[in-house]
């Protein structure tokens, strides 16, 4: 369980919100929309634990969580903005180092696995720098499926992806919810999550 | 388009505790991915070797080339070149991980962030001050050094390099996301750098005139133990700073 206790965040001398509450507990969803500007992205790095509120408290599991907490740390999935992928580095190299990163090695087959979810096993062997900004996005999926962590905070999930990667995407949360995760977006474009209990906050 | 593909079924969900292996799985993975990495993009890595060539190249050139000059020079020559180059080779540390949102993963991940950034740093080294220091020698030949400064010159940069790899990830680190964040480095770790070039250059001195090294390259090495110490922590404090 997620708790959010009067988040307010400023950037520079403008307030972006202030107040925020809310709760999102184990097998919940949680869609953050709102305009540009208005601190979605802020507020996803705040539950992210990278950085800090300018006041109130975020709690997981009950506990008060600072910016960086290892407890926090052990449970985050984080999918920001820019998708974390080393160009030089080939799509499976990517997601081996993610997962060995996250703690978790993944077997070569595991690897393969996860990219067969997401539709790339073609690309498996290339440099990240030749694939699309969708491909990219759908290694940024295919991430999510291999280090498995409880709590998805996804930043513009959407961005980028075909009709297909958006139903894989709504598919993968999906799963993830009902298997007892919990998942934050941020986003324009709201996803159809049928059988999920699904909250949503705007942020104006 | 192979949508239906199974998911792999959760193991488990559990929250992870500290990953197994402990620091050095972490130090060895950032080791490892940016060994690579740079392996891959091995014409930046050239170029900043070449830089260091050249700019040690251009003294004899341009000044006397007296044979007593020469190897007076010589030594504070090569000690400027390869701080120089240590300097160009430093944005690419952090920046790249910084752009591309690794760095993110990186401070979020459960392993811990020093033990992280000081495989990077070592990665900096092996790929930065590893070899200007064998080339060293070489270059040292251009400014008719004797075999023994020759030999002191490559064991003061052995010890020296690293230094210069690990003050610089911190001014690295600190200079994250800043706009003109490249001058305003070597504004900041240039300074820092003078310790280890007066007692780098200095051993070479000291083995000239008759003194021995070893007073000089011991408290390079006293440097280094107290760099490999307290810069990891400092530079992955800095890491955090830039994230928040």
């Amino acid at each position: 369980m997620l708790e959010a206790h009067n988040l307010s965040a400023e950037r520079g001398a403008t307030r972006l919100f202030s107040d925020l509450s809310f709760k999102v507990g184990t097998g919940e969803a949680l869609m953050i929309t709102g305009a540009n500007g208005t601190g979605k992205t802020t507020l996803l790095r705040m539950l992210a634990g990278l950085s800090a509120p300018a006041a109130g408290e975020i709690r997981w599991r009950g506990q008060i969580v600072k910016p960086f907490d290892p407890r926090l740390r052990g449970a985050v999935a984080f999918a920001g903005h820019p998708i974390a992928l080393k160009d030089e580095l080939t799509a499976e190299e990517n997601l081996a180092a993610a997962a060995a990163l996250s703690g978790e090695p993944a077997s070569p087959d595991a690897v393969r696995s996860a990219l067969e979810v997401v539709s790339l096993s073609r690309q498996r062997s290339l440099p990240a720098r030749v694939l699309s900004q969708g491909q990219r996005r759908r290694i940024g999926l295919a991430r999510l499926t291999l280090v498995r962590r409880v709590l998805w905070l996804l930043d513009e999930p959407v961005t980028a992806l075909d009709a297909a990667g958006t139903a894989l995407l709504a598919r993968l949360v999906g799963e993830h919810v009902q298997t007892g995760g919990l998942a934050i977006a941020a986003t324009h474009t709201p996803l159809i999550l049928p059988q999920v209990r699904l909250h949503s906050l705007a942020l104006a | 388009m192979n949508t239906a593909a199974p998911v792999p079924a959760p193991a488990s969900l559990a929250d992870s505790a500290l990953p197994a292996g402990g620091i050095f799985a972490a130090l060895r993975w950032s080791l490892v991915r940016d060994l690579k990495v740079a392996m891959r993009s091995r014409s930046e890595l050239g170029v900043q070797l070449l830089f260091y060539i050249i700019v040690v190249s251009l003294f004899p050139l341009a000044s006397n080339p007296e044979r007593t000059l020469l190897a007076a020079i010589g030594p504070g020559v090569l000690w400027v070149a390869a701080l120089l180059a240590s300097l160009l080779s430093l944005p690419r540390l952090f920046a790249g991980d910084y752009g591309d949102g690794t760095l993110e993963q990186i401070a979020l991940s459960p392993h811990p962030l020093e033990a992280l950034v000081s495989g990077k740093i070592l990665a900096h080294w092996l790929t930065a001050g590893l070899p200007v220091t064998l080339l060293a020698p070489l270059l040292g030949i251009q400014y008719a050094m004797d075999g023994e400064s020759l030999a002191v010159l490559a064991a003061a940069l052995l010890i020296g390099t690293p230094i210069l790899s690990l003050l610089g990830g911190i001014g690295a680190a600190l200079t994250l996301g800043l706009r003109g964040g490249g001058s305003l480095l070597a504004l900041l770790i240039l300074p820092l750098y003078v310790p280890v070039l007066i007692f780098g250059a200095g051993a070479v001195e000291a083995v000239r005139a008759g003194l021995g090294a070893t007073a000089n390259l011991s408290l390079l090495g006293a440097g280094l133990l107290v760099a490999m110490v307290g810069a990891p922590f400092a530079a992955a404090a800095a890491v955090r700073i830039a994230l928040d």
